[in-house]
């Protein structure tokens, strides 16, 4: 999808004063910090959990190149085939080929990060196939369309009336036209409608949330089921997944599973796991003809090979953002592409560029809370800061904001002239605010003020003309 | 150079360490009374205090800001004036935590980077300096008001300070803490975050001074006052009664001067 990112500040001010959004936010905000500590709590382990999380993910990225040609040969052998994608617009290709070769109509997606980094949807829409994303929120967005808002529950930020609205709309040409108001309803109504599409689905494409390299498996977890009967009733599967979703082992991608599920949602485990490993083999029941693997590079090689490589490790639990208070704030739309939150701040710059990006690692006040949480310890907000370094070495900031910079660091290495200067400035904004004790206003001070705050005035003497002649006076 | 002492009475002979205080811009700028309150609780806690006039701001505007060559500048003229000392020690987990980073700004420069190690390695954010390294257990000071702490993240995250100012706060006479929720959540502060995305950091500020307004404390404590300018910048154009104070001035009995924001004291005041 083409990046909005640059018109961040004005979309994040959209946010901020659109009721319904905000009405949602609140909603989720507590919820999944909630839930996620508990679940943290109820496992003495998880601290330990992360270490050995951390671990996998770190070995593997070291030998990323091995276990990668494991994985690859493993799903040959099991009969599937793979395709490497060095570019989203080579994913895209490759996607649209394999369903036109399947001679697809109709496709079905399960929840797919990657998909919607890559931009699959609209390239199969082009390409005049009809696509159905099966997870409920997905398929509200897509109704909607919009683009994800949250990496695990894209459509957080819609409420209960607007997905009735949707639905409402876009169901009557399936003879369904009563307005619905509470969420099992409309959850069995979209069920109702999604049922027919997977029986009529040609391809299925799926997500992955790792791919085991001993056995050429992928894995995916959903709460609905959906990824279940979008991988095994069309006869073509097609797995799309960035190439740092490899770990070596089951047991690998069982402790990341334990780790995810709590992270994410709060849940010791989700819902339904689904492990499915090449096509349909001789005797089997049921399952898809052809299995294709399409590995996603775009951008990830370059990471293993900069100071970004940690970003790696993300397993896309979301647990960032929801403990990030900017996101709480604004939503994941104003970030204005795929990932939001902390660690879309990160691979955003990265995919699309810190001139059409760089607001986002700016916009953090560095409250390292979505280090905390992070599962596999990604030090965020040292990432952020490296961007923002990034972007200053390349001139690309407000350049009052680098003169003032400079200013203050000449000013910060010349201590007597700091001394006068810092004494100076107490005083008169001390007696400028007089007895009121602080401003309503004041020039070229604006922003602050656009907080909805007052600047409290000084107290009136610097700390250390009060220390000198505290000094003086006591005959040192 | 002392080793830590357990108990609260040091009326130091030989062994009083001695202690650069890290004054900070903003408490010297803006709130001389922090940097007094430091003087004297460090000085009960058995320390001799120095504060040498040549050093200025931390470096976290640069920092933050991506020119970590600026940073570094400024780091070195902090470096050269309180290495010297048996502990550096800052009323403000952000600076104090800050310090204890400038290693990273000297990756280069294995000269600068010993001497920034060896100093972050003795630089303690006030009051975790207080109860950890000099054993304070209780402070002599009254201030009968109900009153409720703001965690600021920098100290709370990267210097794990939760326990130790509510310790100490416990033992002030007549005050009554009352917990804040989401006390560890940021209200949107974070530096130049403040005024480069102003509507959001409002929202944020917002929040907390609700969540303050909601514990029915009249007084709301925090250890950083950059948190604390913008708390009370929120509260005063709220117009609500919520008075706010660093911790230090509390605990130092000094907590005798209006609060940040608050009208100055007919008598002249400071
Ligand atoms: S950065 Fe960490 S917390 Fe955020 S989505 Fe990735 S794994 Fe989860």
């Amino acid at each position: 999808m083409e990046p909005l990112s640059h018109a961040f500040k004005e979309r994040a001010v959209w946010a901020l004063q659109d009721e319904t959004l905000q009405v949602a936010l609140n909603r989720a905000k507590d919820g999944f910090a909630v839930k996620r500590a508990k679940a943290v709590e109820g496992l003495p382990e998880f601290d330990a959990l992360r270490d050995r999380a951390v671990a996998i993910k770190n070995h593997t990225l070291e030998n990323l190149d091995h276990y990668l040609e494991r994985y690859a040969d493993a799903v040959e052998r099991a009969g599937g085939k793979v395709h490497w994608a060095s570019s989203a617009e080579d994913a895209r290709r490759i996607v649209v080929e394999i369903c036109r070769a399947a001679g697809a109509k109709m496709i079905t997606k399960g929840k797919s990060m990657v998909g919607e980094e890559v931009g699959v949807n609209g390239a199969l829409e082009g390409a005049g196939f009809e696509v159905v994303e099966t997870d409920l929120g997905e398929y509200i967005i897509q109704l909607a369309h919009e683009p994800p808002s949250h990496i695990i529950v894209p459509a957080v930020h819609k409420t209960r009336g607007q997905i009735a609205d949707l639905f409402h709309q876009n169901h009557q040409k399936y003879g369904l036209s009563r307005k619905l108001a509470e969420v099992p309803e409309m959850v069995n109504e979209a069920r109702q409608v999604l049922r027919s599409k997977y029986l009529e689905a040609d391809v299925g494409i799926t997500g992955a949330n790792f791919l085991i390299a001993e056995s050429g498996t992928s894995v995916i977890v959903t709460n609905e089921g959906n990824g279940d009967l979008t991988c095994s009733l069309p006869k073509v599967h097609i797995v799309t997944a960035g190439i740092e979703k490899v770990v070596p082992t089951a047991e690998d991608a069982t402790t990341l599973l334990r780790l995810l599920a709590r992270s994410a949602t709060g849940q010791d485990i989700t819902t339904y796991t689904t492990f499915s490993t090449g096509p349909k083999r001789p005797g089997d029941t049921d399952g898809p003809e052809e299995y294709h693997v399409v590995l996603v590079d775009n951008g990830r090689t370059t990471m293993l090979g900069d100071q970004f490589r940690e970003m790696l490790r993300c397993i896309r639990c979301g647990a960032c953002m929801n403990h990030c208070p900017v996101y709480g704030a604004i939503g994941g739309h104003a970030y204005g592409w795929v990932y939001p939150g902390p660690m879309g701040s990160i691979l955003t710059p990265l995919a699309v560029g810190l001139k059409e990006a760089g607001n986002l690692p700016n916009a953090c006040t560095l409250n390292g809370h979505c280090a905390e949480v992070c599962p596999v310890r990604i030090p965020l907000p040292d990432l952020l800061r490296t961007l923002r370094h990034r972007e200053y070495q390349l001139r690309l900031g407000l350049k009052p904001m680098r003169w003032g910079l400079a200013a203050w660091v000449w000013f910060t290495t010349h201590p007597r002239i700091y001394r006068l200067g810092t004494r100076v400035q107490a005083r008169m904004l001390a007696l400028l605010a007089g007895r009121k004790g602080r401003f309503r206003r004041m020039p070229f001070a604006g922003s602050w003020f656009r907080g909805g705050r007052d600047l409290p005035a000084p107290q009136g003497e610097t700390f250390m003309a009060v220390w000198q002649r505290r000094q003086k006076g006591q005959g040192r | 150079m002392s080793a830590p002492r357990a108990g609260s009475s040091h009326d130091g002979t030989g062994s009083r360490p001695r202690v650069g205080l890290f004054v900070t811009c903003l408490a010297n700028i803006y709130r001389p009374n922090v940097g007094l309150a430091a003087v004297a609780l460090l000085e009960k806690a058995g320390c001799s205090v120095e504060v040498p006039l040549t050093q200025t701001c931390c470096g976290q505007p640069s920092y933050n800001n991506g020119d970590l060559n600026g940073a570094a500048r400024t780091a070195r003229q902090t470096i050269e004036a309180l290495e010297d000392f048996d502990y550096v020690v800052a009323p403000s987990g952000s600076c104090g935590g800050m310090l204890r980073d400038y290693p990273r700004l000297f990756t280069s420069e294995p000269g600068w980077q010993q001497r920034a190690r060896a100093m972050a390695a003795k630089t303690y954010e006030l009051i975790s300096f207080l109860t950890d390294i000099r054993g304070m257990t209780s402070v002599d000071a009254a201030f009968p008001h109900r009153v409720t702490y703001h965690d600021s993240c920098h100290g709370l995250r990267a210097l794990g300070i939760r326990e130790q100012p509510r310790r100490l706060l416990a033992t002030v006479r007549g005050l009554e803490l009352r917990e804040l929720a989401d006390s560890e959540i940021c209200c949107g502060f974070g530096g130049t975050f403040c005024v480069k995305y102003p509507e959001i950091s409002g929202r944020m500020v917002g929040d907390k001074a609700a969540a303050i307004s909601a514990t029915g404390a009249e007084v709301v404590l925090g250890g950083d006052l950059g948190c604390l300018l913008n708390i009370a910048g929120r509260l005063g154009r709220e117009g609500g009664k919520v008075r706010v104070y660093h911790v230090a001035e509390v605990l130092a009995g000094m907590a005798d001067v209006p609060g940040l924001g608050d009208p100055r004291q007919p008598s002249g005041g400071s």
